[in-house]
């Protein structure tokens, strides 16, 4: 079906159109407010929680939620079994998980996104050499390798955050590839640089613009990710040190109790499929919009 | 002239529902075609022309499409005659493929990969005929030589891939006359094919046709290529049908302006032209539904009145209405109709008494699948 | 085909020695491996004592000639805990954990493969809706919080099934639910996206146009299609649930080599740990290369290239 621009009347407009899938995505919007709460709570959490989340206390010791048999709503979610305060716990637990994230997918793509460009652009040798150590990479089961590293070089935010900037690496070094190839491969290249284009102005116009879309929308997916390996790992007790309120610390600690004290790890899990459930609506909602269909239509 | 009528369309409209609006895809095309004979339907892209052929059958999807109004009175060779519109989808299940055949554009994206080309075949005829097993096998094979595949016995068993273009093509056709069915859809054939081979397909689709009695429906956006082929052509813009008559008649007495251009626009042999015509502007947007003439904005003879009503379309010489009311068989066949306001033949604007030709319409009618 | 087969094992083989260059190279991060595989507190002297048994103050070049070289014979050393050949531990514990993987595979593919169907198939019906639900649960339920949950659920409260232990068929239900939960999401969003995808396709209108039913058409040429898909992804799965292994088989108890990798990094027995891994990655590397070769048999367009 063409469109043809000398008919106005009976066409919606490109911002009517816009709104439209907006709002008939719903899902999208949900996952954005989803993520904003995580967002707002890591990042107000002094202020909003109720407890000292380290405030230990042997007579609150694993008291149920609120609305359960003994528990009450100075504690909502409940204590764990040191009696510290779930909910004050698990907001300050959003810090350690999106702090990762954040920096995690930050360094995997800076890092990835250099080595692709390289490795697309110059080609040959170079190129072989990086693809074959990414592939390598993702060759090996991810866990495995995330959970050797981790036992071997100590438990610190640090160390998490490199080890996942590093391990996700190849992902956005095959993606940057990827385009950098199909850009060359268009012609796009050898046209601009024919006009008198510089290859570094090339990149920034034309490589760099088509880039954003699939990185972003992977960035978002790859970030929730690591926060589902952040919380692994503390669950195997490799991720942050056990002082540090991290949802897999807690739900390590939570597991000997889950009999009796079910609460305390049930929380942090639902805490990581709320954040995991707004990222990925989230992600799937940038995908549709950045999708290649949209972007010709509204060029 | 006439011989028996074996699809009558009347008043068919297509929409589809879009981010961007209703496009009204197809507006009220009506035809007729005659056992045996070819017709060709013309018209460049966004025309609707593809999107009329293949509702007929339900081919396109629903949502989207929505077929609005319209009939499609089919008289097979073999049971009642039947509204292809109204149709249950187990009805319309057993005439496809077996009493109308389809072949498409692209034979490479029509085939199925992973199947042999055999089998692809043999699935029709199991499907609509008693034959299966060895006997089923034989008969696809003969298919196969029929359209002109050489050693196909041992190429039964091949792939699509291990197929040129050309024979991709014959396999289509294959498929589609399987059955023996009485009307064959074509959906540009020739498109995706090189020169040489379209002239091969061609002329073997033809002689198959001339050979099982099949009446062709060919859709193409070339004038060329059709004009060798038809026995009367649908010439269509933009969603409408703008002339409808005899091949040679409208070629040597074409009534609209677009039909004049498109003639234009070939490169004829034998002629020294200094410039191929070319027509201005582009074509028109169909999110409107038809209030004025879809050409209006291109035609060098255009009138205030073409952009104030849709010009319904004219008979030009006596014509039997009742035929047409009462629906008759044939009563369209040795028309040489138009959509214009403008009368070319006589080179002057129509009178405003001048009668339009009237379709019996049965508008307003939903058509939905009866299950 | 021979030609692609030929290049897809070299790559393998260079796969392998990847591997073990990595697994080499992994437990040498912190630049003194002896201090990694002592307890926190130890001494000086056991420090010591652990390099000069490793044979970590050699030249490196020495160290990765001698790993290498053992390494082709299959010797990995000695685990420090259990105090046998590492490898061979590794293999004893390997069939529990094969049998897990295929119970949580069976039931991922049980499930998402009809609901994929469905939902590709009838978009905007509650057959879509539940199949891209699955597929984002799938995705954002941690497969250990699952595991206890079910626990909390099941076990603990309707008891049904066992906590822990490799017994019977009813002791491998649960593990195989969390383990393949994941997957099950994976394949679904696969199913039903390739179904939406090969639906649209101008062969399955050709099908369409020869009058076969629409289920007929789903089984003969839309799931043909989107199987060849579904093999590759197949694949990449059991390299994920490997690594899942090590979570569910811990709070299972499931005495296969996911739980002994967890057991083996906190009693820092890397040896033991450098063996795991390398058995682990070699897997799927070789199960990789079965996959495609079986991609390759399928597939007529690579099976009969001329």
């Amino acid at each position: 079906m063409r469109i043809d621009a000398l008919d106005q009347e009976n066409v919606r407009s490109p911002f009517q159109r816009i709104l439209r899938v907006i709002f008939k995505d719903k899902a999208g919007l949900f996952g954005a407010v989803l993520f904003a709460t995580v967002l707002f709570s890591a990042v107000f959490a002094p202020y909003i929680v109720p407890h000292n989340p380290v405030a230990q206390s042997l007579d609150a010791s694993r008291q149920p939620p609120a609305w359960q048999e003994g528990g009450s709503w100075e504690h909502p979610f409940g204590t764990d079994n040191l009696g510290r305060d779930m909910i004050s716990r698990i907001i300050y637990g959003s810090r350690v998980s999106l702090t990762v994230g954040f920096f995690g997918v930050a360094i995997a793509m800076s890092l990835g996104m250099l080595l692709g460009l390289i490795a697309g652009y110059v080609g040959g040798r170079v190129d072989n050499i990086i693809m074959g150590v990414a592939n390598l990479f993702l060759a090996i089961p991810y866990l495995l390798l995330v959970v050797v590293v981790a036992a071997v070089i100590g438990r610190s935010l640090i160390n998490v955050i490199l080890i996942f900037g590093f391990t996700n690496a190849p992902l956005f070094v095959r993606i940057t590839r990827g385009e950098v190839l199909r850009i060359r491969k268009s012609g796009y290249v050898e046209s601009a640089v024919s006009i008198g284009a510089r290859p570094g102005r090339v990149v920034f116009h034309h490589i760099l613009p088509n880039l954003i879309g699939p990185l972003l929308t992977v960035a978002t997916f790859e970030m929730s990710g690591m926060i589902f390996y952040e919380a692994g790992l503390g669950f195997l007790g490799l991720s942050v040190p056990p002082s540090i309120p991290s949802w897999g610390n807690m739900l390590a600690a939570g597991r000997q109790y889950i009999q009796f004290s079910p609460w305390i790890a049930a929380f942090p899990g639902l805490a990581i499929v709320v954040t995991s459930l707004g990222m990925n609506l989230l992600g799937d909602w940038l995908r549709d919009i950045l999708d290649p269909k949209m972007r010709r239509s509204a060029s | 002239m006439s011989g028996d009528t074996v699809l009558q369309v009347r008043d068919l409209c297509v929409q589809f529902d879009s981010v961007d609006g209703t496009v009204h895809a197809v507006n009220n095309v009506s035809f007729d075609l005659e056992r045996g004979r070819t017709l060709g339907v013309v018209g460049e892209s966004g025309s609707g022309k593809s999107v009329s052929m293949m509702s007929l059958l339900h081919l396109i999807a629903e949502p989207p499409g929505k077929i609005t109004s319209g009939s499609a009175r089919f008289l097979p060779s073999k049971g009642e005659p039947v509204d292809l519109l109204q149709l249950s989808r187990r009805r319309m299940g057993q005439l496809r493929g077996d009493r109308i055949g389809f072949i498409f554009q692209d034979p490479m994206s029509s085939l199925n990969p992973l199947m042999t080309v055999g089998a692809q075949i043999t699935e029709s005829i199991n499907k609509h005929t008693d034959l299966s097993g060895t006997a089923a096998r034989e008969r696809t094979i003969e298919l196969l030589e029929h359209v002109g595949i050489p050693g196909a016995r041992d190429r039964y068993g091949n792939y699509p891939h291990q197929f040129s273009g050309g024979m991709r093509q014959r396999v289509m056709i294959a498929i589609a006359i399987s059955c023996n069915p009485d009307i064959l859809i074509a959906d540009e054939p020739t498109t995706a094919l090189d020169v040489t081979v379209q002239a091969q397909i061609a002329d073997l689709m033809q002689r198959l046709s001339k050979e099982l009695s099949i009446s062709v429906i060919w859709i193409s956006h070339d004038l060329g290529v059709v004009a060798g082929l038809a026995d009367q052509l649908l010439v269509m813009y933009g969603g409408t049908v703008v002339e409808y008559g005899e091949v040679s008649r409208l070629f040597s007495h074409p009534r609209h302006p677009y039909t004049v251009g498109l003639l234009g626009a070939l490169p004829k042999l034998g002629v020294s032209q200094e410039r191929l015509v070319n027509i201005g502007g582009s074509p028109p947007s169909l999110f409107s539904p038809p209030t004025q003439c879809p050409f209006a904005a291109r035609c060098p003879w255009v009138l205030d009145r073409c952009t104030a009503e849709r010009p319904p379309l004219f008979a030009g010489e006596q014509f039997d209405q009742d035929d047409v009311r009462n629906n008759k068989l044939d009563a369209l066949a040795d028309a040489h109709l138009t959509a214009c306001f403008y009368d070319l033949e006589h080179d002057r604007p129509r009178g405003v008494n001048e009668k339009p030709l009237v379709i019996p319409s049965e508008n307003a009618k939903e058509h939905a699948h009866n299950e | 085909m021979q030609r692609y087969l030929f290049s897809r094992i070299i790559q393998s083989g260079l796969l392998m020695v990847g591997v073990l260059i990595i697994t080499f190279f992994m437990v040498r991060l912190t630049g003194d491996p002896a201090r990694t595989m002592v307890p926190r507190d130890a001494s000086p002297e056991r420090v010591e004592e652990m390099r000069e048994a490793m044979g970590f103050n050699e030249p490196l070049v020495l160290q990765f000639t001698r790993y290498m070289g053992g390494a082709a014979r299959g010797n990995f050393g000695q685990s420090l805990h259990y105090r046998k050949p590492a490898m061979k531990l590794v293999l004893e514990r390997v069939p529990a954990t094969i049998e897990l993987t295929l119970a949580a595979l069976s039931f991922a593919l049980l499930f998402s493969i009809p609901l994929g169907i469905l939902g590709g198939s009838r978009p905007g019906t509650i057959w879509d809706t539940l199949a891209r639900g699955f597929g984002l649960l799938g995705q954002t339920i941690p497969n250990f919080w699952l595991a206890l949950m079910l626990i909390v659920v099941f076990s603990v409260n309707l008891g049904w099934f066992p906590t822990f232990g490799r017994g019977g068929i009813i002791s491998i239900i649960l593990p195989a639910v969390a383990l393949g939960f994941f997957p099950l999401g994976q394949f679904t969003r696969l199913v039903r996206s390739s179904v939406l995808e090969v639906r649209g396709e101008d062969y399955v209108r050709t099908a369409y146009s020869k009058g076969i039913d629409e289920r007929q058409v789903l089984m003969r040429h839309v799931f043909r299609n989107v199987s060849i898909t579904l093999v590759s992804v197949v694949g990449v799965q059991f390299g994920y649930m490997l690594g899942g292994s090590i979570y569910i088989e811990s709070i299972f108890s499931w005495p296969g080599i996911g739980r002994m990798i967890n057991e083996a990094v906190q009693a820092r027995d890397f040896p033991l740990v450098q063996a795991i891994a390398v058995f682990s990655a070699g897997f799927v590397v070789v199960l990789n290369l079965l996959t495609d070769i079986a991609y390759a048999l399928i597939d007529p367009r690579i099976r009969y290239e001329d």
